[in-house]
Order: structure tokens, then sequence, then C-alpha cells
């Protein structure tokens, strides 16, 4: 085989490969689109599980979204200053670097892990049974590292002149970041913290073993009630279901779950690409 | 005038040390789950719990090595796969796509990167499954259905460092092998590749270390089976590290060997994992460097 051959081979190999990348990423919005658009209803939305597989989803809905705003709450702000400070502050030494290597392995960390610990360490030592509140605060631990990697990013591609125009009309360096470096990074934070959310209203594992059974019929009213989730509800419905309702929900359960991941995502990614554009050149 | 200048030096002072109170929390609570892991776990991390062949709880044998033996084997299938996918597919955006194909590529990557794992599980198995039991055999849950699943949830991420290290070849690279009358798969094979390879390497490693920290997906897909075997076939029913915990916490009685064994594999899957995240960040610094 001559090296012309070789390169139409090759070329046709990466054509095959690409094409499969094409077809099969976005295979599981198509299926799930196609299968859960027919259990969607008013009541389906606004009703309460019961007999298992039977009723609605309103309480996981719900569920979801406080879990979700409670985790942001904690985990945002704490990941926004942890970023400033190693974005703006922190000196190049052995401390830094122990915190940034830390702040590495907590984002490695496997989520079941994390539902471990805060199992045992909000659930059973700080007494806060499995409730909204060590829900929340279980998925702002994995949040967190993802919060400070892309704020710090985000911090960092400000340019330098912005910093020492306000010094130099003497500006202190606390209010230059507030003023100055900090309204130039938001829309990177934003895209940061809603990828963040995304991955937290997804999680599983987690809330699995901090935040409640899945199928509780009641909207938690305190911080320390059970809390339903749609990721638990569509785990419990699909391996535990056996009726074609329950299938059904199931279903229609992920679509919901996806169309809030999506709206997360995708206008995260708007954010980011805009104002990518507006910063290039 | 001094005296204020003073003072707010002195605010300067208080708020680097209130933020760095913030950057440390990360680091506390790493300690802090070392600690709560290895407080319940250590009391049964020795080698029979490593080595031992038998996971049986209620018989009190604790011995989790045909767990281990489960979880790489899933893990060294599904990066195999999607490695034979996914950088082929990120040679091509790279050095061959026309810029529109590789704008949809990318976008549809970046957004399907953290869908929620327990969708694909479900997708496993109500797909996935039914198919394998019906046109390859066996029970259908199985490493073959574990492989697929775990391979398209890495293969994004997978796809998109792979591509961005490619691109980061100078173009200089390419031009000089080019000008020297090498055709364009000798200039991907003998000078693109080699160049981006450390970032492709690093990119493998991270794959590697969230396949096995992976719970939902794959859970769904394994069988699971109460007494695990160390797997002799693709069809085998076997079991993750990670299902191990989510599986059997609610049912193990609190203060039991039975809670501190299921501890013990969080903190094995803690040390396999951050391992690699080390040997991941080890290579791309080295990169940089060099």
């Amino acid at each position: 085989m001559n090296e012309v051959q070789k390169e139409k081979l090759v070329r046709a190999l990466l054509y095959a490969a690409v094409g499969l990348s094409i077809v099969i990423l976005p295979i599981i919005v198509v299926w799930v689109t196609a299968n859960g658009v027919g259990a969607i209803s008013l009541e389906f939305l606004t009703g309460r599980p019961y007999r298992f597989e039977y009723g609605g989803i309103y309480p996981q809905i719900v569920g979801s979204l406080y879990l979700v705003s409670l985790c942001t709450l904690l985990g945002g702000p704490l990941g926004i200053a942890s970023a400033i400070y190693l974005a703006e502050y922190a000196p190049d030494n052995v401390v830094t670097r122990t915190v940034r290597f830390f702040t590495e392995t907590l984002a490695g960390m496997p989520s079941i892990v994390i539902g471990l610990f805060g199992l045992q360490f909000l659930v059973y030592y700080l007494k806060l049974k499995t409730s909204l509140l060590a829900g929340a605060v279980s998925l702002s631990f994995m949040m967190l590292p993802w919060t400070i990697r892309a704020s710090e990013e985000a911090i960092k591609v400000v340019p330098q002149e912005y910093r020492e125009a306000s010094l130099a009309m003497g500006a202190t360096k606390w209010q230059t970041i507030l003023r100055v470096v900090l309204p130039a990074a938001v829309p990177g934070i934003v895209t940061g913290v809603l990828l963040g959310m995304g991955k937290a209203i997804g999680e599983t594992a987690v809330v699995w073993l901090t935040a409640g059974s899945g199928l509780e019929a009641f909207v938690p009213r305190t911080l320390r009630s059970p809390t339903g989730s749609l990721p638990m509800y569509i785990y419990l419905l699909a391996t535990q279901g056996h009726t074609a309702e329950g299938l059904q929900n199931a279903f229609g359960a992920s679509l919901v779950l996806l169309v809030m991941f999506l709206a997360m995502s995708v206008s995260a990614l708007f954010i980011r690409n805009h104002y990518l554009r507006r910063l290039g050149p | 005038m001094v005296v204020k200048r003073k003072k707010k030096m002195r605010n300067g002072d208080m708020v680097s040390r209130i933020l760095f109170l913030c950057a440390s929390l990360s680091a506390v609570i790493v300690f802090l789950i070392t600690a709560f892991l290895l407080r319940e776990g250590i009391k049964v991390l020795n080698p029979g719990f490593l080595f031992g062949m038998t996971w049986s709880p209620h018989r009190g044998l604790f011995g989790i090595f045909p767990t281990i033996v489960g979880t790489l084997c899933v893990v060294a299938g599904a990066v195999i796969i999607a490695t034979v996918i996914g950088i082929p597919s990120a040679i091509f955006l790279s050095e061959f796509s026309p810029f529109w194909v590789r704008n949809i590529v990318k976008s549809s990557v970046e957004v399907i990167v953290g869908i929620p794992s327990v969708v694909i599980g479900f997708f496993g198995l109500t797909v996935l499954v039914p198919f394998i039991r019906d046109n390859v055999g066996g029970r259908g849950e199985s490493i073959l259905a574990g492989w697929i699943v775990l391979a398209f949830m890495i293969l994004p991420n997978l796809i998109t460092i792979a591509e961005d290290s490619l691109r980061a070849v100078p173009k200089s690279y390419r031009e000089a092998s080019l000008a020297l009358g090498a055709t364009k798969w000798q200039t991907i094979r003998n000078v693109v590749l080699p160049s981006a390879s450390s970032g492709i390497r690093a990119a493998l490693v991270l794959g590697v270390g969230r396949a096995m920290g992976e719970t939902m997906a794959v859970l769904m897909v394994v069988g699971n089976p109460e007494t695990p075997w160390i797997p002799t076939g693709i069809l085998d029913r076997v079991r993750m590290l990670t299902s191990t915990i989510a599986i059997e916490f609610s049912y193990a009685e609190w203060g039991s060997t039975h809670q501190h064994a299921l501890f013990a594999i969080g903190v094995v899957l803690f040390l396999m994992v951050t391992a690699l995240n080390l040997t991941a960040s080890f290579v791309i610094r080295r990169k940089n460097i060099q």
C-alpha cells in the first residue's frame, strides 16, 4: 500500500469514527424525548406519587429545585471567594500549593464517596437526618471545586491592564477586585456556576445517601424534611417498577430532568460563547 | 491620611484572611472525608479484606477481590472502547474537519458532558440490556453492557481534552512537515500526535478515574450479583466498588462490620481515584515544564 492509499484509508476510518460519535452522542436525548413526551400532562407535573409507581412528580420536581438552589447558595459564594483568593491573593508557596492540591482532589472525588461522607458526617454525626439540608450540603461539597476552577479561570482571563488602571487611580486591591475584576469576570463565573448546577441536579448517588428515599409524596417543609428528587425517582422506577405506567412515569421524569439539565448547560454555553465573542478580537 | 491608609491596609489584610479561610475549606472537607472514611473503615482494612474471595455479609465474609477485578475489567474495556472512537474523532475534528462540523460536534459534546448518569443508566437498562439478552446471550446485565454505558459516559470528555491538546500543537510544526513532502497522515502520525501525546495521555488517565468513580449508570446495567465472583467472560454479571456501597448502605446495620466494610471500600475507591488524578496532573505538569 502506498502513502496515497494509506491516506485515503485513514481518512475513511476517521470519518467512520466521527460519524459514530455524531450518531451516538445525541442518542439519549432523542430517546428520552421520543418516549417521554407522551407521559407529560398537567396531572403528572402537579400530582403526587402514590402506590410506588403511580401519580405525578410534583414533590420530586420541587425537591430537586430546592436541593440545587440551596446547594448553589452554599457552594457558589464560597467557591467564588476561594477563586478570588487563589487568583488574586495567593502567594506561590507551600500553603497555596496544598490548598490547590486538595481542591483538585475534591474535584476528582467519586460522588458515592462524598455521599458516604455526607451520610456519616452530616446525617449521623451532626444529626441532620436524611434531609434537604444534608443533601444540599453534600451536593455543595461536590459542586465547590468545580465552581472554584471555573471562577478562577474567569478571573485570570481579565486583562492585567484593567487592574493596573484601577490601582493607578488609587483604588485599593480589594476595591479593584470588587469594582473592576469581578464585573469583568461575571459571565465566566455564571457559566461555571450554571454548569455546576447542571451536575448537581442530575446527581443521584449523593442525594440517595443523604436527602431521602426519592418517593416522598410531600414537598419538604423545613430544612430537616426528607426530600424527594427526580434522579432518585427515575432510579427507583427504572429498576423496581413493573407496570407500563411506572415505565411511562420514569420516561416522563427523565424528560423533565433532562429539560432542566439542558436549560442550565445550554444557557451556560450560550453566555460563555456570547462573552467570548465580546472579549475576543 | 496616614491613619486612614493604615486602616485600609488592615482592611485588605482582613479580606485576604477571610478569602484564605474560604479557599482552605476544600482542604478541610477533604481532610474530614479522609478522617471519617478511615475512622470507620480502618477496622476491616487488611489483606484479608483486599484479597478475600468471598463477599457475603450475612455470613460475615467481606472480601472485595472479585469486586476489584470486576471493576477493573469494566473500566478497562470502557476506556478502550472510548479511546477507539474518541481519539480518531478528536484527530478528525482538529485536523480534517470543516469548521461547521467541528462546531456542531464540539457544542453537542459540551452539552452532553454532564448528562445525568441515571438517565444513561435508564437507557442502558431498558434498551441495551434487553438487546444484549436477545442478540448476544446471557442475562443481558453484563460486563459488556457496563462497557458500553461507561464508554458513552467518558467519550465526551475524552474527545474534548484530546482535541484541545491536538489543536494546541503549533501550526508551524505541521507546515514544516508538509513542506518536507510528508502526506497529511504522515504529518499527523509523526509530528502532531507525538507533540500532543502527553495531553492525550492525561485525558485517558482522567477518563479511567472518572469511570472508576461512576456509580449510577453502571450500577443499573452490570447485574450486581449477591456474591460476586471473578468474571470469566464478558457476559458475566459483576459488581463495582461503587455499586456495592450504593446498594448495601441502606441495609447495613450501623456500627456493624458490614458498615465498616462499606467505608473501607470507600477508602479503596478514594485512594485509587486520587492516585489516577495525581498521575494525570503530573503528566500535564511535566508537559508544561517542557
